[in-house]
């Protein structure tokens, strides 16, 4: 983390220009609620791949997707997320989500959490993205898949 | 695992062919979800509230109930499920005091009763989160024909589970299957018709 951090702080002008983060947000937790999902959508300029992400309200942050197969549910963690180059990717309910596990507080609305976003270029160089996401409530983004 | 696989492909089929029947019939079909009146499945449960009560379906007496089997971690599946049973409630009106939303865990292991409880309330305040030992999920599930399966992930484990919530009708017999793609309007829709033929 520290090393993120480090990382961060000198590339944070290259980082947004190259990359940037809109909309991000986590998803409210319960008391003792071990885990929950931050969704934002992510523009990289010139292409590259979401390689990793931590927060210093979790233990644990995976990448995470979500599919409906067959009506039934399934979540996996997944090795990075590859960002086409000038194109949103959306990470929202229903696809793609940064998943914060094992955390170390209660996430209440109104709540302002940092999370780091690990991009890797198309050169392999890897960059930091500390974004601020707000929490909203549990009942947030339903968005229910149209017929 | 590859019995409740075969489970669920079985309920796929049986989806299927009922809606096919339902197809078939000269009647337009009458309800926007999958009608399950003659199937058989999930008569009834026996779990406990988060006051540690005993619950089955007759203390529910009266009122339609939206049942829907998940998990508190699920990322997105499980507050769609129960956003979308708030927006049934608000297009209900008034008749939504004749509906129960019901939550039932099938991480009974992580999701304790305190918990269950701020979680449905997160929601709305008259729902009720359910939830009982692990060896009864597994019952309950196959009694409604829900699969689930711990899926461990990298620090972990999640749940793969079935996105679909039931609805009984006010006489307690289970009557339709809601897919998680399905609109709240179709829901209420559904619940009308049930709402008048109790009434009828």
């Amino acid at each position: 983390m520290a090393a993120i951090a480090a990382a961060h702080k000198s590339l944070t002008s290259a980082a947004l220009a190259d990359t940037a983060v809109k909309d991000p947000w986590i998803r409210g937790t319960v008391v003792r609620q071990p885990a929950t999902g931050m969704f934002a959508q992510i523009t990289s300029s010139k292409g590259g791949r979401l390689v990793a992400a931590s927060s210093p309200v979790a233990n644990v942050v995976e990448i995470h997707e979500m599919a409906l197969v067959d009506n039934v549910m399934k979540m996996r963690a997944v090795a990075g997320l590859d960002l086409p180059a000038g194109a949103a990717m959306d990470l929202k309910p229903g696809g793609f989500h940064v998943m914060l596990i094992d955390l170390k507080q209660q996430l209440k609305q109104g709540d302002i959490v940092p999370v780091t976003l690990v991009i890797e270029d198309m050169g392999a160089k890897r960059e930091a993205v500390v974004v601020q996401a707000p929490v909203r409530g549990l009942a947030s983004g339903h968005d229910p898949v149209k017929h | 695992m590859s019995r409740r696989y075969f489970s669920w492909l079985a309920l796929m089929l049986s989806l299927s062919s009922l809606t096919m029947s339902v197809g078939c019939h000269p009647v337009a079909p009458k309800f926007q979800s999958t009608d399950i009146s003659n199937s058989g499945w999930g008569q009834d449960f026996h779990l406990r509230d988060p006051q540690g009560r005993k619950r089955s379906l007759a203390d529910y007496g009266g009122k339609a109930v939206l049942i829907f089997f998940g998990f508190i971690q699920c990322p997105d599946v499980c507050p769609t499920a129960l956003s979308r049973a708030v927006e049934i409630k608000r297009l209900l009106g008034k008749d939504s005091q004749r509906l129960q939303v019901i939550f039932v865990t099938l991480d009974p292991e992580r999701d304790s009763p305190p918990m269950l409880d701020e979680y449905v309330h997160a929601f709305d305040p008259s729902f009720v989160g359910l939830s009982t030992t692990l060896e009864a999920t597994q019952t309950t599930a196959r009694n409604f024909k829900v699969f689930y399966q711990k899926v461990p992930t990298g620090a972990s484990y999640t749940m793969d589970h079935s996105a679909i919530s039931y609805v009984f009708d006010p006489s307690g017999h289970l009557r339709l299957a809601v897919t998680h793609g399905q609109t709240a309007a179709s829901v209420a829709a559904d619940l009308r018709i049930l709402f008048r033929e109790k009434a009828g």
